[in-house]
């Protein structure tokens, strides 16, 4: 009974830190996503960025993600332009340096995942494309990154899941989500099997509904790769 | 009346490789001119050429009367004004030999994509035009499928409504059977046909002799990069005068 209601109390505290999880994941994958949309966009058209974008990757992709947060939230407040930057109020808070670490690290692979589907574009959807009239971001939104895109989805999905996990380094600029709990509740009663169990089962959960809408959302992006129904 | 399309000395290079060597061309409104010749002759680089997907090295390209500017930039010719491009492109309905329907939008979708995008048409009346083309090219119930679902003379002659649904002043065809089924190139060729009726301008790159002998009002071979002999088809098909033109009809007709 009593080793029920511990388990039961766990949980109940871990599930507090799941809408931050979620709200750092949603954030991330969003901003992370569309800047990884704009780096590969650049890499594949706008050849002075080229270099920097593989750089770019290059050191994203290279360090680690706790490396790169411990960087934002120790490191940027040394720099005094930074202290006195309009964006200080945000760069001083764990939150924000967290969101920040995320994004850019994910917008790395992000931007990987989304030049394989750019390189799988069919030649002949842009030419056909070019020969109505279609240049520039016209080009790209209607046709090449649509394209490109639900190629990329199936393993850009897989990067949504790692990002799910990667939030929990979040914990490590002391925020309390899901993970941060899960240590708090340990130093408190040296129980780290059962409280590293109930967290490891919601972030099963959260990906499993994560996979689920993935895969839904492949299904609906792709009609013409289904079978004919007419 | 001002030519639809005229090209002036037009030469084109990839690399060292010198596929156009000065070809000049003139298309009255109505006309329809086959172009033949050998693989590798340069058909589809001229073709290319007109709406510049393909960027000539010199030359004039002429469309309805309007020059397509170019300028030289660090010694490679590009278009000077690529808002003058896209809208001239838009006048010339190009029809590919793979067709290039775009795989993500129903047949519907793909005839009105560049009229409403492109040319900035009302979405209601692009809809309404683009049905009544489907009509014409016999695909009307088969205006929601997606292209992976259709066959080869389908894809073609959706290929074609789109090229149509831009209003096109001229439509340039670039071998448009030349990757079906033999069993499915009739009901294409019978949609180009039908558009020879209408009185529409068009340059046709074909290997079938006899459909163009009997459409185009000019024939012209095309050899190593330049105009060997041009004329009537049933002169250029029937008796030719190089010797080269000659060799090669004979080869075709044979087959
Ligand atoms: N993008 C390119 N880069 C390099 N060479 C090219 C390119 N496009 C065409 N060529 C070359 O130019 C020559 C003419 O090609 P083109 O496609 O115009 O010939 P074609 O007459 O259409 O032949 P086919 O009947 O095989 O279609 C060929 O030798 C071809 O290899
Ligand atoms: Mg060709």
């Amino acid at each position: 009974m009593n080793e029920l209601s511990f388990l039961g109390d766990t949980m109940r505290q871990l599930l507090s830190g799941v809408p931050l999880t979620v709200e750092l994941t949603i954030i991330s994958v969003s901003v992370g996503g569309a800047l990884a949309i704009v780096l590969s966009v650049l890499r594949a058209s706008f050849a002075p960025f080229a270099s920097f974008v593989r750089f770019y990757v290059f050191a994203l992709r290279g360090t680690p993600l706790l490396l790169q947060m411990f960087l934002i939230y120790y490191g940027l407040g040394q720099f005094d332009t930074v202290q006195h930057s309009v964006l200080w109020p945000f760069l001083r808070q764990p939150y924000w340096c967290a969101i920040l670490a995320l994004s850019l690290n994910t917008a790395a692979y992000g931007s990987e995942i989304i030049r394989g589907g750019l390189q799988s574009v069919p030649p002949g959807s842009i030419e056909s494309a070019r020969a109505c009239g279609m240049s520039g971001l016209l080009l790209y939104r209607r046709v090449i990154l649509p394209l490109a895109l639900r190629q990329a989805l199936p393993a850009y999905g897989s990067e949504v899941i790692a990002m799910v996990k990667s939030t929990s380094l979040a914990s490590i600029v002391t925020l309390m989500e899901i993970s941060g709990i899960a240590y708090a509740i340990i130093s408190e009663t040296y129980r780290a099997l059962e409280v590293f169990l109930c967290a490891g089962l919601i972030y099963l959960v959260i990906n499993f509904v994560l996979t689920r809408a993935i895969a839904s959302l492949e299904v609906w992006l792709n009609p013409h790769l289904r079978s004919a129904t007419s | 009346m001002t030519p639809a399309i005229v090209i002036r000395d037009l030469h084109k290079s990839f690399g060292s490789l010198e596929v156009l060597k000065g070809v000049s061309l003139d298309a009255a409104e109505g006309e329809v001119i086959s172009i033949i010749g050998a693989s590798g002759s340069g058909k589809s680089t001229l073709l290319r050429c007109i709406p510049l997907l393909e960027l000539p090295d010199s030359g004039e390209i002429i469309i309805g009367g309007e020059t397509l500017r170019m300028r030289s930039r660090h010694g490679r010719s590009e278009p000077a004004d690529t808002t003058q491009v896209n809208r001239i492109r838009g006048t010339l309905g190009f029809v590919f030999q793979s067709f290039n329907l775009w795989p993500h939008m129903t047949v519907l979708q793909n005839l009105i994509e560049a009229p409403i995008h492109v040319q900035k048409r009302p979405r209601a009346e692009c809809i309404a035009e683009a049905e009544a083309l489907l009509k014409k090219v016999g695909m009307a119930e088969k205006r929601n499928a997606y292209p992976s679902h259709l066959s080869g003379g389908q894809q073609q002659r959706a290929a074609i409504a789109r090229a149509l649904a831009m209003r096109p002043r001229a439509l340039l065809f670039d071998e448009p059977t030349s990757s079906l089924d033999p069993e499915l190139v009739g009901e294409v060729l019978q949609v180009i046909a039908g558009l020879v009726a209408e009185g529409r301008t068009m340059l046709i790159v074909t290997h079938e002799m006899s459909f163009a002998a009997e459409v185009s009002s000019r024939a012209i071979f095309l050899h190593a990069g330049r105009i060997e002999e041009e004329g009537h088809p049933k002169q250029v098909f029937g008796d030719p005068v190089t010797e080269r033109c000659r060799a090669f009809v004979a080869r075709h007709l044979n087959r």
